[in-house]
C-alpha cells in the first residue's frame, strides 16, 4: 500500500503552482502553440500575404527526398554521438575509480569539457580541423592525408561527431562514476573470493548493474544529439558541404531564417516536437523508475 | 519551435530599447551588417551626419552578418518595429523587392523630402540593378563592389609567368594555374570566393550569357534558371577538372577562400574589390587585374555586375522620420564623402561625380588596379543579361547551387549533372516561393 500525503489546504497548492505553470504557458504552450499556427500556413517572409493550407507543408515536408536524407544524417550522427562519449566515458570512469591518489583532480579536469559552451566547442575544433586555417589540417596535408572536410561530407560528418562526443565525455563520465560508486563492493569482493579476474568482474557483475545509467545517458546523449548541437554544426561545417551534416534541427534553422519558408520550418518544428514528446515519455516510463542516483 | 514566438517579442524589446533615450532630435535608426574597419566607416558617418545638423539623429545599430541583418529587419517588421533604414546584400535584392508593402522606395523618399532626385547623378550599372523595371530606384546603393583578379607576384615569378601581364581569359587562367603546381611555385595555383556570386551571377553577365529567363529575374518573378547552358558547364568542368588534380582549391561557400590567398597557398584568385583592405593589410606582393572572361563568348567581356549592399527604407514611419532619411541620403551622396568612401574602402563610388573627383586627385595613377572595378562595370551599357540577378529567394538558390558545387568538387558529379540538378531544384524553390 502507498501512503499519501494530504495537505489540509485546498487553494494553497494551486498558488504555489501558478508560478511554474505561468513560466511553461509562456516559454513552452505559446510558442508552441504559434509553430502549430504557422505550420498550417503558407506566407511570404514579410506575411504580407498569409494563405491556409492545412496540412499542406506536413504533406511536403515528408516527401522531400531532402527531408528524407536529413532523417538519414541526423540518425547517423546522433547515434554516434550518443554511442562514442558512452563507451569513452565508461572505460575513464573505470579508470578513474582505480585511481587512489588524486582522485578528485582527475575527476575535475574530466568534467571540465562540460562547462564548454557548444558553439565554442565547435569553434575549437574547427580551428583544429579547417582546411584554411586548421593546424592539424595543415598536419594531416604534410602527412600525404587528403583531408578537406569542405568538400568530403565524411570528413565533415566525423570532424562535428568529434566535437559534439568529445563535450559529452564529461557528463556521461559523472554518471558513470556515480553509478560504479553505487555498485556494492561486497559484491565484488566475494566474485574475486570465487576467483573470477577483472575483466570477467567487469562483464558479469559492474556492466549488468550499470544497465540503469546506461540506458538513461543513451536517452540523454540522444536528446542532447538532437538539439543542443545546433551550436557546433552552425560553427563547424553550417549543414554543408552539400547537406552532408545537415541535421532535421539545422534543417528547421536554414529553411525558416535562411530560406525564409516559415510554413515549412514550422512543420518540421511540429514533426520535432513529436519526437522529444515521444522521447521524454520513453524516459519517464522506463528510466525514471529504475535509475539509482547515487 | 520556441524561437519562432521569441524572436519577435526580442527585437521589438531591443528596438525600444535603441529607440529610448529622450532627445529633441528626430531618430533615425540604422541597421547595418558591417565589420572591423567598415564599421568605424558607418559609425563616423553617423556621427559627422549628426554633427552637421541638429534635426535628425541617425543611430546605427550591428545587426550581425548580413543573412542575419536582414532577418532581424523581417522579424521587427512582422513585430510592427521595423528599423527607418536597413542594409541588405545584393541577395536579399529581390525579397525586398517581393515585398512592396513593407518598403518605401528610396526615389519616393527622396522626392517627397523634396529634393531633386536625379538619377544621371548615379553610376548607371549601380541603379539599374537597385532599380524596379520601369526605372523607379528603390534603395540607396551604399556599398558597391565588383569582383576582380588578384595573384601573387612572387609565385608568378618563381613559375615564369609574366609578373605585369595578368591573364585576361580563364583558359589563360586556368593554364597560369597548372604551371604555377607543375612548377611547384605555389601548391595550388587557383581558388574563388563567392563560387554563386563570381563564377555564375557575374560569369553570365561578364560573358552575356543569361543567368535565368525574365532578363535573369529583373523584367518578372517567374525566372527558370540557365545555368545549364554549354558555355557554364564547360566552365565548371574546368573547375572541377583542376580541383581533381589539386590545382584548383575550395574555400567555402562566401569569402573564406581569401585566407588561402593570404596565406601564399593559391597563386591565384578571383575575389570581391571590397576584399582588397585585407589584401593590403597582408603584405604579399601581389597584383590585380580585369575579371577573367570566356574567349568562347560572343561580344565578351560585356560588364559586371555589382554586388556589395545597399540601404533600403521600410514602409510605416512617420513624415518627419522619412525627411531625416532622405536628408541622410543627401549627405551620404555629397561628393567628398562618397569619394572618401571610395578611396578608403575598396567598394565604388555611387556617384559619377565622386568618381571624376577621385580621377581628378590622380589617385588611380598612384593606385593602379582601383578603377578596374568600376571600368569592368562602366564599360559597356549593360544588355539584358548583365544588368543583374534577381531572384525573391536568391540566398535559398545560392545554397543550392552550392551545395550542387561541392558534390561536384568533391568528385561525386559532373558539371553537367551539378548545374542541371541546381537548375532543378532552383527551379522549384523559385516556384515555391512565389507561390505558384
Amino acid at each position: 500500500m502507498t501512503s499519501r500525503v494530504i495537505f489540509p489546504h485546498k487553494v494553497l497548492p494551486y498558488l504555489l503552482l501558478v508560478p511554474q505553470i505561468a513560466i511553461t504557458l509562456v516559454f513552452f504552450y505559446w510558442p508552441a502553440s504559434q509553430a502549430l499556427r504557422q505550420s498550417t500556413l503558407r506566407e511570404d517572409p514579410f506575411g504580407l500575404v498569409t494563405t491556409f493550407v492545412g496540412l499542406g507543408n506536413f504533406r511536403q515536408v515528408l516527401s522531400d527526398p531532402d527531408y528524407i536524407g536529413s532523417v538519414q544524417t541526423t540518425i547517423i550522427f546522433s547515434a554516434a554521438t550518443a554511442l562514442i562519449p558512452m563507451a569513452i566515458a565508461l572505460v575513464l570512469a573505470v579508470m578513474a575509480d582505480k585511481v587512489i591518489k588524486g582522485r578528485g583532480f582527475y575527476r575535475t579536469l574530466m568534467i571540465w569539457p562540460y562547462a564548454v559552451a557548444p558553439a565554442i566547442a565547435g569553434m575549437l575544433w574547427l580551428f583544429l580541423f579547417n582546411p584554411t586555417i586548421g593546424t592539424f589540417a595543415y598536419m594531416l596535408r604534410r602527412a600525404g592525408y587528403d583531408w578537406d572536410p569542405l568538400l568530403n561530407g565524411n570528413q565533415a560528418m566525423l570532424m562535428i561527431i568529434m566535437a559534439a562526443a568529445w563535450k559529452q565525455i564529461s557528463y556521461n563520465f559523472l554518471f558513470f562514476v556515480a553509478g560504479l560508486q553505487a555498485i556494492p563492493k561486497s559484491l565484488l569482493e566475494a566474485a574475486a573470493v570465487d576467483g573470477a579476474r577483472e575483466v570477467k568482474r567487469f562483464w558479469t557483475i559492474v556492466f549488468p548493474l550499470l544497465a540503469p545509467t546506461s540506458f538513461f545517458l543513451l536517452v540523454v546523449n540522444t536528446v542532447y544529439a538532437f538539439f543542443d548541437t545546433f551550436g557546433i554544426i552552425h560553427a563547424v561545417t553550417s549543414g554543408g558541404p552539400g547537406k552532408a551534416t545537415e541535421t532535421l534541427v539545422y534543417k528547421v534553422y536554414n529553411d525558416g531564417f535562411v530560406n525564409l519558408m516559415l510554413g515549412s520550418s514550422a512543420a518540421q518544428s511540429v514533426i520535432l516536437m513529436g519526437i522529444v514528446i515521444a522521447l521524454t515519455a520513453i524516459q519517464f516510463r522506463y528510466v525514471e523508475r529504475k535509475v539509482h542516483y547515487a | 519551435m520556441t524561437l519562432r514566438g521569441f524572436i519577435p517579442g526580442f527585437v521589438t524589446a531591443l528596438a525600444l530599447s535603441v529607440s529610448a533615450p529622450a532627445l529633441a532630435a528626430t531618430e533615425i535608426s540604422w541597421w547595418h551588417a558591417m565589420t572591423g574597419a567598415n564599421n568605424d566607416v558607418v559609425e563616423t558617418l553617423a556621427k559627422e551626419f549628426n554633427a552637421s545638423q541638429s534635426e535628425y539623429k541617425v543611430v546605427p545599430v550591428f545587426k550581425g552578418t548580413y543573412p542575419e541583418t536582414l532577418n532581424a529587419g523581417i522579424a521587427a517588421f512582422r513585430a510592427k518595429q521595423p528599423p527607418h533604414i536597413m542594409q541588405v546584400f545584393d541577395a536579399g535584392t529581390g525579397v525586398m523587392m517581393g515585398a512592396q508593402g513593407a518598403i518605401k522606395p528610396v526615389a519616393d523618399v527622396l522626392t517627397e523630402a523634396g529634393a531633386t532626385f536625379d538619377k544621371s547623378q548615379y553610376l548607371p550599372g549601380i541603379v539599374a540593378y537597385y532599380s524596379k523595371p520601369d526605372g523607379t530606384m528603390l534603395s540607396f546603393p551604399y556599398n558597391s563592389s565588383s569582383s576582380i583578379l588578384y595573384y601573387n607576384k612572387d609565385a608568378f615569378q618563381k613559375a615564369g609567368l609574366d609578373v605585369n601581364a595578368p591573364p585576361k581569359t580563364w583558359k589563360e587562367v586556368f593554364e597560369a594555374a597548372r604551371k604555377i603546381k607543375q612548377s611547384g611555385a605555389a601548391p595550388c595555383g587557383l581558388t574563388s570566393t563567392w563560387l554563386t556570386w563570381i563564377q555564375l551571377e557575374t560569369f553570365s553577365a561578364w560573358n552575356n550569357v543569361p543567368y535565368g529567363t525574365k532578363e535573369n529575374g529583373l523584367a518578372g518573378l517567374d525566372v527558370e534558371l540557365k545555368i545549364n547552358a554549354p558555355i557554364f558547364v564547360n566552365h565548371f568542368q574546368a573547375i572541377a577538372d583542376l580541383a581533381k588534380d589539386g590545382v584548383f582549391r575550395y574555400g567555402g561557400r562566401t569569402s573564406e577562400a581569401k585566407n588561402l590567398f593570404l596565406s601564399g597557398e593559391c597563386a591565384i584568385m578571383t575575389e570581391s574589390s571590397g576584399g582588397l583592405g585585407d589584401v593590403l593589410k597582408s603584405g604579399l606582393n601581389f597584383g590585380t587585374g580585369q575579371l577573367p572572361y570566356d574567349s568562347t563568348a560572343q561580344g565578351a567581356p560585356q560588364n559586371t555586375i555589382p554586388g556589395g549592399a545597399s540601404l533600403w527604407v521600410f514602409a510605416g514611419h512617420k513624415p518627419d522620420e522619412y525627411k531625416g532619411v532622405a536628408a541622410f541620403f543627401k549627405f551620404l551622396s555629397q561628393t567628398d564623402i562618397q569619394s572618401r568612401l571610395h578611396q578608403v574602402s575598396g567598394y565604388l563610388p555611387v556617384t559619377l561625380a565622386a568618381y571624376d573627383a577621385t580621377k581628378k586627385s590622380g589617385f588611380y595613377e598612384k593606385n593602379p588596379g582601383r578603377e578596374t572595378p568600376i571600368l569592368q562595370m562602366m564599360g559597356k551599357a549593360p544588355t539584358e543579361n548583365s544588368k543583374g540577378v534577381r531572384l525573391v529567394n536568391l540566398p535559398q538558390v545560392r545554397d543550392i547551387e552550392n551545395e550542387e558545387f561541392e558534390k561536384m568538387l568533391a568528385g561525386q558529379q559532373t558539371a553537367q549533372q551539378a548545374l542541371d540538378n541546381a537548375v532543378k531544384r532552383g527551379n522549384a524553390a523559385i516556384k515555391q516561393a512565389i507561390g505558384q
